[in-house]
């Protein structure tokens, strides 16, 4: 399925290719034993080595290595059990030694790939080139004064895996799908927070355009987008700028280009970067990384389940819907919190599973969303599976659900007992119900003329007078039976 | 291999060294002459030698994940010629 | 009493025999240093340092605990950082960086006891092999030839260390040698400089060069001391990825022990056309000691020696261009303003890298740059493999190698200066031991017609210093060289 774009011309099919850049979550650098965390004071985590003193070496972090494995492994990619750390020489004010410790020519992580959820059901594969390990670079401030810039080094020599996709993607659609999965699959893995707002996930992304069937159009790399949303603005803007550039007879110019997001469009960098040389050539300072085969099995059988496994697992055990099961996965704890409701409920009393799921990714997501929780914590934190059981015993309506668990997020109650409190139980006497149905029919007898003329929607206006007249509490599907009964006559 | 002065301007641009203008001929007739030099290993087959890039042992030192470093900014920041605010401070770049 | 005419072998017995104190030791050289003023051989003194050392050193004596190299007083090539002690490297460009660490080297000195007397001239960044490329002017050799006033050069880049041994302005010194750099300067200077194998001693915070041929090593008066010396500076290093994870062994006991039944190798490569005849008489001696001795030498084949020197100047310079880009006028060392970033770089790199330095950091950025990656630096790595097996070879069927250390005995300054690969020629016996990160002395073995020092070379198998150590011995004890150089500094 590729999604072309009209021109004037004809029409285009976008080629798309995603650099990812994820900060390795570890207590220390790559290189060195100095910390990484976010927000620090700048240059108080800076070490001699990460400053490139004159004299100083790297040494490599065992669990940085563990971390980009375990990332190769969660991506189904061949794990290169010899790789080589390579110098990637270029001047820049916050790359003190003049080179970033990268891996070239034989990176740890080869061949994978990640399936795209399509929303026909299907998925399609998107097949990742390479992933390897180098040091992030420090941070440079320009706008703090006219004439300087402030450099501070804390990131300097913080672990990133580079997850290269393969120029796979065809629409802007399709690449912001590929960022949450793979945003996903490393949150699953604990390899990276992958949260772009903090700047622990880049992106990259190399865009071109061809026109179907033709050949590989020259392509222009948009640098260091830091959103979802920005990647597939700054991809949609790009491939149009492409198009038009080559239907008014002009070639595209190989370049890299940033993203303003205040205006929506691409830019060339203004400093003219002369295609860079940048002269790799393999670490002296460093020996080449072999890896035990045995390790790397032991380190796949850790493993947790991951996110497609899931999800199958759920539409398949619980007989959820790709779409349901999709929702839940896409968080680790999400998934983890409906299992657990979905088991304790059940304990209790019979709920199917699209119950459970429905709850939580419908009302669950938007009450903890207001409070600024996420789903899991809501859940962790207040008696949601209380509330269900009360809603499959019938003793509050479905409708009262939402209702019950506002308030125990305000009160530090158990359902049953805000429930008991305000008085929320559901009226399930049909005496009651019969008596609030004729009360209502009796103050519109021109309605239910009409209704019975064969004005059929109605109805709903009536089911709306009852429910409003018991305060909710009437049971829904009594009230359209005993309804439509006397509405009969 | 004789380097022309675009070459040797190239060169030293990206290797961020200002050579005066004076000097450029000298500089490329030196480098042409070490690199003319050197070619006498076009001389050697190597085919099925593999390079050498670390003399001996086996595999690298790993560390452990432990914060051992850091929190050394006064250290870090003496030598420079410019500081302000605990930042090093350079020339404005424009991107 | 000349103290300063003692070893460290002769000293470390009398200072335990109380003798004299560690601190008349400290003062003899102090004076001694300040004597050798007109050799440049000092670019900064540390006599106060030195003092407080001996007192501790003392104390110690004083309660027969002492460490092993209690009251040694060393020179500091200029390429060790020393923490608080400006190191510049020979460089402007890191005119007044102090740094705020020490080299794991020289902690392993002071830790054994050993003082620092200063830091030693070098040529730039350590690359040269007469030490004139120094941004702080060029260091003389002590030795003058017979009835020639001119200055001649110590050798380099570690020809402050060498010059100051020779002069007796120090006890011992550190080196450091790349293609060379110990093993020349001793032989230039008449003492004993000894390269161990590569990964026996730490590289962390010794400014580096070229990373995979870099290695410290001790320069002395004799090879006993060369021992010593190593043994306080040589150790695992988990800062240093490729420190080899090797215990110590005690090279001192190698010293003095026969060499009979070894088989010495004389690789045919070495006998150089148009090679002065008195470096080939040298070497002819060294091997009738050998004989003597009761070893016997095996002609061994090298083939790829002729390749070393450009394997060398294409692998080294690539290494270094990379290592030296840190050197940018932003954290420590010279800044030379700019309008831009770059423009800064520019101007700061510009002015303050010398010559030499300039012609090495552009050949190593040309041969890794794209398009020659593949002509230049992967072939001098696969040639480079090739002289190393070469090696792995030879020692099928020796144990140690003997060849000349250097194809000429120290020259004037101003002699070979105008061509940089005349100068480069200097290490053609020295160079292919780096390529192949083995381990090699110099042992100053007699003199040239015009009364200067020529070295013998012995190089060993890998981690084999003590093979090394015990050959070079037995070629000590047969020269018998005895000979002083014009000017000692050292007369107390």
């Amino acid at each position: 399925m590729t999604a072309l774009i009209k021109g004037r011309t004809g029409e285009w099919e976008v080629v798309i290719g995603l650099e990812v850049h994820a900060q390795v979550i570890s207590n220390a650098k790559l290189f060195s034993g100095a910390a990484t965390d976010f927000g620090a004071e700048p240059n108080t985590q800076v070490s001699f080595v990460d400053a490139a003193f004159p004299g100083m070496l790297p040494v490599l972090n065992r669990f940085c290595v563990e971390q980009a494995v375990k990332t190769g492994l969660g991506l189904d990619a061949e794990i290169h059990l010899q790789s080589v750390f390579d110098r990637k020489n270029y001047f820049y004010a916050d790359l003190p030694a003049g080179y970033q410790i990268s891996q070239f020519s034989r990176p740890v992580v080869g061949k994978g790939s990640i399936a795209l959820d399509v929303p026909d059901g299907t998925t399609r594969a998107i097949g990742i080139t390479r992933v390897h390990l180098e040091q992030d670079a420090g941070k440079s401030l320009h706008d703090q004064h006219p004439s300087k810039t402030y450099v501070d080094l804390n990131r300097a020599g913080v672990a990133l895996m580079e997850i290269v996709s393969e120029p796979d993607l065809r629409t802007a659609e399709e690449a912001g799908a590929y960022l949450r999965k793979l945003r996903s699959i490393l949150r699953y893995l604990g390899t990276c927070d992958a949260n772009m707002e903090e700047g622990n996930l880049r992106c990259d992304c190399n865009v071109s355009v061809r026109k179907p069937g033709g050949k590989l159009g020259t392509r222009c790399e948009i640098k260091n987008v830091n959103s979802v949303r920005f990647v597939m603005q700054a991809i949609e803007y790009e491939a149009r700028r492409q198009i038009e550039v080559i239907e008014e007879g002009g070639a595209v110019v190989q370049e890299t280009r940033l993203f303003d997001s205040g205006k929506g469009v691409t830019r060339a960098m203004r400093t003219k970067e002369e295609s860079h040389d940048y002269r790799y050539f393999p670490d002296p300072d460093l020996l080449p990384l072999t890896l035990d085969a045995a390790w790397v099995e032991r380190l796949k059988a850790s493993l947790p389940e991951l996110p497609d496994a899931k999800k199958a697992r759920f539409m398949r055990d619980y007989k959820l819907s790709a779409s349901q099961a999709s929702a839940l996965v896409a968080e680790q704890e999400t998934a983890d919190e409906f299992e657990k409701l979905q088991g304790r409920v059940a304990k209790v009393v019979l709920i199917s599973p699209s119950t459970t799921a429905n709850t939580v990714i419908n009302v669950v997501s938007f009450i903890a969303g207001e409070r600024g929780m996420t789903p899991a914590q809501f859940i962790r934190m207040n008696d949601v599976h209380g509330a269900l059981i009360l809603q499959q015993k019938n003793v509050i309506s479905g409708r009262m659900l939402k209702e019950v668990l506002e308030g125990v997020a305000e009160s530090t109650k158990s359902a049953e007992a805000f429930v008991d409190e305000k008085g929320l139980k559901q009226v399930t006497d049909t005496g009651a119900i019969e008596a609030a149905i004729d009360a209502v029919l009796a103050k519109e007898p021109a309605k239910v003329a009409e209704y019975r003329a064969g004005k059929e929607k109605l109805l709903a206006f009536f089911v709306g007078q009852i429910m409003k007249a018991t305060q909710g509490k009437a049971n829904p599907a009594l009230v359209n039976e005993l309804l439509k009964k006397k509405l009969a006559g | 291999m004789a380097l022309d002065k675009a070459t040797v301007a190239r060169i030293a641009a990206l290797a961020r060294i200002k050579v005066p203008a004076a000097e450029i001929d000298s500089l490329a007739e030196e480098l042409s002459k070490i690199l003319t030099w050197v070619e006498q290993l076009n001389e050697i087959d190597v085919t099925g030698v593999e390079p050498m890039t670390a003399v001996a042992h086996a595999r690298p030192p790993l560390r452990e994940d432990t914060v051992t470093d850091g929190g050394i900014r006064d250290k870090v920041l003496a030598n420079a010629p410019e500081t302000t605010g605990g930042f090093f401070v350079v020339p404005k770049v424009v991107e | 009493m000349n103290l300063t005419a003692l070893t460290i072998g002769q000293a470390r017995e009398r200072l335990r025999r109380k003798d004299f104190t560690a601190r008349e030791l400290a003062e003899a050289y102090i004076k001694a240093m300040e004597a050798a003023r007109p050799l440049n051989v000092y670019l900064v003194e540390t006599p106060d340092r030195a003092l407080a050392a001996a007192a501790q050193s003392d104390a110690r004596l004083q309660k027969g605990s002492a460490l092993p190299l209690d009251g040694v007083p060393v020179a500091v090539k200029d390429l060790f950082c020393t923490d608080g002690i400006e190191t510049t490297a020979g460089s402007k460009i890191l005119g007044g960086f102090v740094p705020p660490y020490e080299s794991t080297i020289t902690a392993n000195l002071w830790r054994n006891g050993a003082l620092m007397l200063g830091k030693v001239n070098l040529d730039e960044f350590a690359m040269g092999s007469a030490t004139i490329t120094s941004a702080r002017g060029p260091t003389e050799n002590p030795w003058r030839r017979k009835g020639d006033n001119r200055p001649l050069v110590p050798g380099g880049s570690s020809g402050g260390s060498a010059s100051a041994v020779a002069a007796r302005a120090a006890l011992a010194a550190t080196g450091t040698d790349t293609g060379g750099s110990i093993r020349q300067p001793a032989s230039f200077c008449g003492i004993v400089g000894l390269k161990p194998t590569y990964g026996r001693c730490s590289r962390w915070g010794i400014v580096a060069f070229a990373s995979s041929l870099d290695q410290a090593g001790p320069m002395t008066r004799d090879v006993r001391d060369a021992a010593i010396m190593l043994h306080a500076m040589a150790g695992h290093d988990p800062k240093d990825s490729t420190s080899a994870p090797l215990p110590v062994p005690d090279f001192e006991q190698a010293v003095g022990q026969s060499i009979k039944g070894l088989r010495i190798g004389i690789p045919k490569e070495y006998r150089l056309d148009g090679m002065p005849k008195e470096i080939e008489t040298l070497w002819q001696r060294g091997i009738d000691w050998i004989k003597s001795a009761g070893a016997t030498t095996v002609d061994i084949s090298l083939k790829m020696t002729k390749y070393a020197l450009a394997t060398y100047y294409i692998i080294a310079p690539a290494e270094a261009s990379s290592n030296l880009a840190r050197y940018d006028g932003v954290r420590f060392g010279l800044r030379v303003p700019g309008e831009t970033l770059d423009a800064m770089y520019e101007n700061t790199r510009g002015q303050g890298f010398g010559a030499e330095v300039r012609r090495r950091v552009l050949i190593g950025t040309y041969v890794l740059s794209a398009g020659y990656y593949d002509a230049y630096y992967l072939k001098a790595q696969k040639v480079r493999t090739l002289i190393a097996r070469d090696f792995n070879e030879a020692f099928k069927s020796c144990d140690a190698i003997l060849t000349p250390t250097a194809p000429s005995a120290a020259f004037a300054v101003g002699e070979k200066m105008d061509d940089p690969i005349a100068m480069y020629l200097n290490d053609v016996f020295t160079v292919p031991v780096n390529l192949a990160g083995l381990p090699g002395i110099s042992v100053p073995a007699g003199l040239s017609q015009d009364g200067l020092p020529l070295g013998l070379q012995v190089i060993g198998k890998a981690f084999d210093e003590e093979t090394v150590l015990r050959v070079a011995g037995v070629l000590e004890d047969a020269a018998k060289f005895g000979a002083l150089p014009a000017f000692v500094a050292g007369t107390a």
